[in-house]
Formats: C-alpha cells, sequence, structure tokens
C-alpha cells in the first residue's frame, strides 16, 4: 500500500480517536452502552487498520506476537484474579461488596476491574487472531483489488 | 413510523442476501455481508438492545470483514460455477424456513410483559440494580456482577479461541522457526 497517499493519511488521523473511543466505552459501561468486550474489539480495529494500511511487519515490530499471547492471559487472570480477592478478603468468589467500604462502591471497583480484564482478553485475541490470519503470504496482487 | 422502519430494514437486509446469493465475486460479497451486519445493528437499536447492537456493528461488520478478507487473499477471489442441480438444496431450505417460521408464531410477541424472559428474574435485576449496585446501566450489572460466573466463562472461551487459533494457525511458527534457525546455524 505504498502509493495509497489519502489512505495514509486518513488512517493516521483515525487511529488515534479509534483508540480514545474505545477507552470511552470500556469505562463507560456502567452508565452508557458498551463494556469490556466491545471496547476491547474497537482497540482491535484501531491497531488493525493501522496494519492493514501500514504494513503488517511494522505493526508486529511495534507490538510483537509475544506481547500479544501474553496479554490474553493477562486478562482472564485479571478477571479470575479479581474473583480469588473476593474470596480472600472473606467473600464468594466474584463477590465484589467486600471490596470496599460500601457494597455499592465494591460492586463498582468490582466491574470495572473485570471489565478491564474483559476488554484486555479480547483485545489480544482479536488481534492475535488478526496477526495469524494475515501473516501468511496472500496469492493476490495488490492491484487486483 | 417504527414499524415502517423495521419493515424496511428487513426488506434490505433479505434483498441483500439475495444479492449475495447472485454474485460471484467474493469481495463483494463480504462487503454485502457487512452490510447485513450494520442493517441488523439498526435492528438492534430500533428493539432498545443497544449493547447488542454496538457488538454487532463492532464484531459482525467489523472484525469479521477484515478477517473473510484476509481469508479472500489466501484463497480465491471469485466463487467456482457449480453445474450440480440446485433443487434438493431450495427444498431444504424451504421447508427449513416454514419450519422456523412455525416456530415463531408460538413465541409471545415482542416486549409482551407476560412472556418468559420479563417474569422471572429479569424483573427482579431490575428491581435490585439501582439499590445494590448504583449504576445506570442494567445489563453491565447484570453481565459483570449478579452473572459474574457466566462472563468469566464466556472470557475463557474468547482466551481458548484464541489459544487454538494461535497454535493452528502458526503464531507460534515464527518463534520455533526462528529457534530452528538458530539451532542450525
Amino acid at each position: 500500500m505504498k502509493y495509497h497517499l489519502i489512505l495514509r493519511v486518513v488512517t493516521r488521523l483515525l487511529v488515534g480517536p479509534i483508540l480514545l473511543y474505545g477507552l470511552y466505552v470500556q469505562f463507560h459501561g456502567d452508565f452508557g452502552p458498551g463494556g469490556g468486550f466491545q471496547a476491547g474489539v474497537i482497540f482491535a480495529v484501531a491497531f488493525i487498520l493501522y496494519g492493514i494500511v501500514f504494513g503488517l511487519r511494522d505493526l508486529r515490530n511495534r507490538f510483537p506476537d509475544r506481547v500479544i499471547h501474553q496479554l490474553f492471559a493477562l486478562g482472564v487472570l485479571i478477571y479470575a484474579g479479581t474473583g480469588f480477592v473476593s474470596v480472600f478478603l472473606g467473600a464468594n468468589f466474584l463477590d465484589y461488596n467486600v471490596l470496599a467500604e460500601k457494597g455499592y462502591e465494591g460492586q463498582h471497583l468490582g466491574i470495572i476491574a473485570v471489565e478491564l480484564g474483559v476488554g484486555i482478553a479480547v483485545f489480544a485475541v482479536m488481534l492475535a487472531i488478526y496477526y495469524a490470519f494475515a501473516a501468511r503470504p496472500p496469492r493476490i496482487d495488490d492491484k487486483d483489488w | 413510523m417504527e414499524l415502517a422502519i423495521t419493515l424496511f430494514l428487513f426488506c434490505a437486509i433479505v434483498a441483500t442476501a439475495i444479492a449475495i446469493t447472485t454474485i460471484r465475486s467474493l469481495f463483494a460479497v463480504v462487503m454485502l455481508s457487512g452490510v447485513i451486519s450494520l442493517l441488523s445493528a439498526l435492528l438492534f437499536v430500533l428493539m432498545d438492545a443497544v449493547d447488542v447492537a454496538f457488538t454487532e456493528a463492532a464484531v459482525g461488520a467489523g472484525i469479521s470483514t477484515v478477517l473473510m478478507l484476509g481469508t479472500i487473499a489466501l484463497t480465491s477471489r471469485t466463487q467456482k460455477d457449480i453445474k450440480r442441480n440446485n433443487l434438493i438444496p431450495l427444498a431444504v431450505i424451504i421447508l427449513t424456513g416454514l419450519v422456523l417460521i412455525d416456530g415463531t408464531l408460538d413465541m409471545p410477541s415482542f416486549g409482551a410483559p407476560d412472556s418468559p424472559a420479563q417474569t422471572h428474574v429479569g424483573a427482579a435485576y431490575i428491581a435490585r440494580t439501582a439499590d445494590e449496585i448504583h449504576i445506570p446501566n442494567i445489563v453491565t450489572a447484570v453481565l459483570a456482577s449478579y452473572r459474574g460466573y457466566d462472563t468469566l466463562g464466556e472470557v475463557t472461551v474468547v482466551f481458548t479461541a484464541g489459544l487454538g487459533v494461535v497454535l493452528l494457525l502458526g503464531g507460534m511458527g515464527a518463534r520455533s522457526r526462528k529457534r530452528r534457525q538458530e539451532e542450525e546455524g
């Protein structure tokens, strides 16, 4: 995609707002539509857009496979870890009431923590799937599209 | 007005589906399936299921279109001509469609207050979320708190899917190839 000037300029303009929107969806999930799953997908879309336009190799150098594989384990760990924190504080698994002084404050903390776990896991998995597909050598020439 | 928009969206989805069956270029087919996802996202908005619409637009129209394009890039751009007789598949599809339509006749009408979805735990969640969790989005409260176990299971499913794709399609391949090269020389 060396010659697609418009695509390159528009992508540079769009990647930032998409990431910002992903963060908004992630942390505004308690108040509006959205949450970890959608935020993870939107966050991954920004990276995929970058990869499509500027080349997978560039993206892979900045964001290597090893980091992504660790991130999707980290997401599940954050989620399950929140559950274990409440167990160690003396409540049931994933019962957030004990995380803060007042029950509803604990609920807020717990929900933010598990949504973050969901977001990280989904983001990393989507990116890993994209890498796995796009890394194989294509048979179609660039100008055939 | 709402009925008119709903009917229009359903007609547009059916028209897009018919167009997909007649087009040979797989690139156009992938784009049209993205259009179907967007149209159904609009339908979900009309049904007040904003969270579902959000997911449909992001996953259905965004990620899966990209993955399908990646798949086309690896395989072929045009569909092969089929010389076989299409009558039996058509009959099977029509029969399945009729059975499904017959099934929907027994379902409660959309949003009916006495439907099973409204009469069991749903009402309790709506009544208790404001007291117990203090957040306006009940969907998030149900997903992350009341049904936390289920969501943990879902995240594990996503994790397993990612692991499977990485192991099968060789995301690890680059590393093992490098290691092999280091061993050889």
